[in-house]
């Protein structure tokens, strides 16, 4: 049992904190914003050159074959600094899919684009009803000679603008919610009959609903199985669960540090409002359910190298039942405590509180993942 | 980065667990598990059991009777006593005052007291609060007067936990009154069958008598019984305080009481099915054990770093262990009296002096219930954690 990093983890740790506080500040990030599809390019170029977007690709694919930690460590870093680059679909989505199910050929079509920046992705999962449940999909994948048809509609897409290729969940045979007969295609996103409507979100990145009309796409398009790719498709959300978890506990560090920052600043009645027992005691809590956030961070984190698939879930659920707990906690008091400034779009602090917002209702809500605790027995 | 255990700590918890369940008095065990009291004859008894195995003063250097175990090792002694669940040590010996003895007193007290704290020869009781003296402990006023080769001592303490089996007392007793509120206490040991010592026990509101007063009225005690030195015993009282952090978060026994309520949720129905069934239900106990697996891995993290802080510097999050660990056991007891529902009623009159077993083990989820409001308020509240976690962690 060890919770230390290890010296190249704390290196890594260091170059992207260090990248991140240089180039990523408040003010920059408002202009990164403003860039094509929400964020910067040269950034995401950056990244690249610091490795950190081959990081959890094999060797032998030209990656640094890191494990979940390195991930960790990374999200975390994104989420102190915000970062509106698509991190999130293009290395762990994407490339979680290409690493745990991609053929020799996919691999190697795409690694390399995503290693060295060339070429970004996304997540295209979404579906008017679906919800959080990865079975309910409509969108339907039709054999036509060697190839697919892909129909249907995906929204909320994040990157969808910028993304080069996409990765679509289509139900290749069965119902609406059947577990069976669920494939994942690339596509890439000037296919013809890819519809993009691309708009902001409330956290300020960028997403896009996805019509999909006719749109043919080859045999290799499918990454694993086809007609079972569901157990894929929950590996690589999971990860993606773990790795915003560590992303929520890097915008709730943040957000707790400028909100001590505040307290001692701002005066009232002649004193620092840090001074003041009751908010003292709110900051107290702040800080509590970020420690108990990070632990379950690193519990997820550590859980994929569990032998169990069930086990593993169960603690990312159970991880992520936490996060969406405490983000909305430290978010909700991160406002108050800084008072009508934290309700300005100026101060930094409504957009932690709008990002920590917006991942406890991604891939999953608090609710959603204490059922799926429930379900599996708990975990005592 | 790693969350496994090492082959031989999992060799360490196969010893321990094999060692409570052939060791463990099975009346003891079952007088735990249904939340009854036991008698003193039943704790000490455990207690020997536990100290001729070795096992009795765990964490203490080597020299004085201690295991020489890492913190990993001292963590799963741990969590398989409460999980078992079987008694702790008496904490008032083995964790307050004997370390304090052994860093602070001189060789013969040393030689005279840790061997009977081991083998709890000598019962130890807290003489800290006072009625006037609470979370502002400084401001206690019981007094040692140098009088010849004797301290005189006057005053009164308080919530003093099982004094009424206590052979000893250890006081915070203020020796200079003209000193500033925390210099000028002095740390004594005094024998409990001194002329002048009164217990008086107060009822709780479970029903129970787990804490007294103690009056002392013109209390003769030798000098020898001072610890260290005169006018630094606040010092020896924050480093007695600051012992043992990780044990308060109680894990194992919250892991315990869970198990205890899926039990019972599955026997006890409600609206023709049985509790544990009930969606609402279900979640609320899954919300727990999420926050006992979030405060399980806090634990594991401070374990993991102890003494890379440095000696006295715990980790940060230690302080997130009390306010968990109390309110999760709060809200287990609370789960209790979810499923028992109507029954929670019925009070069992014969107390809890161990003999009370006229009434089905469920007249004891209500006053456990009660009595469990304490772990909030005992060990510093979680009000003076929180000023601990703003001063010492956010420096507000």
């Amino acid at each position: 049992m060890d919770f230390d990093l290890s010296e190249e983890q704390r290196l890594l740790k260091e170059s992207v904190d260090g990248l991140l506080s240089d180039a990523y500040d408040f003010d920059a990030r408002k202009k990164y914003m403003a860039e094509k599809g929400g964020w910067s390019q040269a950034i995401w170029s950056k990244l690249a050159e610091q490795g950190l977007l081959g990081l959890p690709f094999a060797e032998a694919d030209g990656g640094f074959g890191a494990g979940a930690v390195e991930t960790m460590i990374v999200m975390e870093a994104l989420g102190k600094a915000l970062l509106l680059e698509p991190y999130l679909p293009t290395v762990v989505i994407a490339g979680g899919f290409l690493r745990h199910g991609g053929s020799a050929e996919q691999k190697a079509a795409h690694i390399p684009a995503i290693i060295d920046g060339s070429k970004s992705f996304a997540f295209a999962q979404l579906e008017k009803n679906s919800r959080y449940d990865l079975n309910d999909v409509v969108t339907s994948a039709k054999k036509k000679g060697a190839g697919w048809v892909l129909d249907g509609e995906k929204f909320v897409v994040i990157n969808g603008e910028n993304a080069d290729t996409l990765l679509v969940t289509a139900r290749t045979k069965g119902g609406q919610r059947d577990k069976n007969g669920i494939g994942v295609f690339l596509v890439p996103s000037n296919a013809k009959g890819v519809a993009r409507k691309s708009y902001p979100t409330q956290d300020g990145l960028h997403a896009a609903d996805i019509a999909f009309t006719g749109v043919e796409v080859g045999a290799d398009a499918a990454i694993g199985d086809p007609e079972n790719a569901l157990p894929l498709i929950e590996r690589v959300v999971d990860e993606a669960r773990t790795a915003m978890c560590a992303e929520a506990v890097g915008a709730m560090d943040e957000s707790l540090k400028t909100t001590v920052e505040y307290l001692k600043t701002r005066k009232q009645f002649g004193v620092p409002i840090g001074s003041f027992q009751t908010l003292q005691h709110r900051a107290a809590d702040m800080f509590v359910a970020v420690e108990q956030a990070r632990s379950m961070s690193m519990f997820a984190t550590m859980a994929s190298d569990f032998d169990d698939a069930r086990e593993r879930a169960t603690a990312v659920a159970a991880a992520k039942v936490q996060i969406g707990k405490s983000a909305k906690f430290v978010g909700q008091q991160a406002i108050q405590l800084h008072g009508g400034i934290g309700m300005t779009q100026e101060a930094k602090i409504g957009h932690y509180f709008k990002r920590l917002t917006i991942i406890e209702n991604t891939l999953g809500d608090t609710d959603y993942h204490l059922r799926r605790v429930t379900e599996s027995g708990g975990l005592v | 980065m790693d969350l496994a255990f090492s082959k031989e700590e999992i060799a360490f918890r196969e010893e321990v667990r094999a060692f409570f369940r052939d060791n463990v008095p099975p009346e003891t065990r079952r007088k735990l598990v249904e939340g009854r009291h036991l008698s003193k004859d039943e704790m000490v008894a455990w207690w020997r059991i536990l100290n001729k195995k070795g096992w009795g003063v765990t964490h203490w250097p080597k020299e004085y009777g201690g295991t020489g175990w890492s913190s990993v090792q001292h963590y799963i002694f741990n969590e398989e006593l409460q999980m078992y669940p079987a008694p702790a040590p008496l904490a008032f010996g083995v964790s307050m005052v004997g370390p304090v003895i052994y860093t602070f007193g001189n060789e013969q007290q040393k030689k005279h007291y840790l061997p009977r704290i081991a083998n709890v020869d000598d019962w130890w009781c807290q003489g800290f609060s006072e009625p006037g003296s609470g979370s502002d402990l400084a401001s206690l006023k019981t007094k040692a007067e140098r009088k010849g080769d004797k301290y005189v001592i006057n005053g009164q303490k308080t919530w003093t936990t099982l004094a009424q089996y206590a052979d000893m007392i250890f006081c915070l007793c203020r020796t200079d009154p003209a000193a500033k509120k925390q210099t000028g206490i002095s740390f004594i040991l005094v024998d409990m069958k001194s002329k002048g010592i009164t217990v008086r026990p107060i009822q709780t509101i479970d029903g129970g008598y787990e804490v007294n007063e103690v009056f002392l009225d013109d209390v003769e005690v030798p000098l020898e019984n001072l610890v260290g030195e005169e006018n630094k015993g606040w010092d020896y009282a924050k480093f007695l305080l600051g012992n043992e952090r990780t044990g308060i978060a109680r894990v194992g026994v919250s892991k315990e009481r869970i198990r205890r309520i899926k039990e019972l949720a599955s026997k006890v129905e409600s609206g023709g099915k049985p509790v544990i069934q009930d969606q609402g239900f279900r979640e609320k106990l899954a919300a727990v054990e999420i926050e006992l697996k979030a405060l399980e891995l806090t634990q594991l993290r401070v374990v993991a770093d102890e003494g890379k802080h440095g000696k006295g510097k715990p980790n940060p999050a230690s302080s997130v262990l009390k306010i968990k660990g109390s309110e999760i056991q709060q809200t287990t007891t609370e789960l209790l009296m979810e499923v028992i529902g109507p029954f929670a009623a019925p009070y069992d009159e014969h107390g809890d002096d161990g003999s009370n077993e006229a009434m089905d083990w469920t007249a004891q989820i209500a006053p456990s219930y009660f009595n469990n409001r304490k772990v909030s308020i005992y060990g510093g509240s979680n009000e003076i954690q929180r000023n601990i976690i703003t001063k010492a962690v956010l420096g507000l």
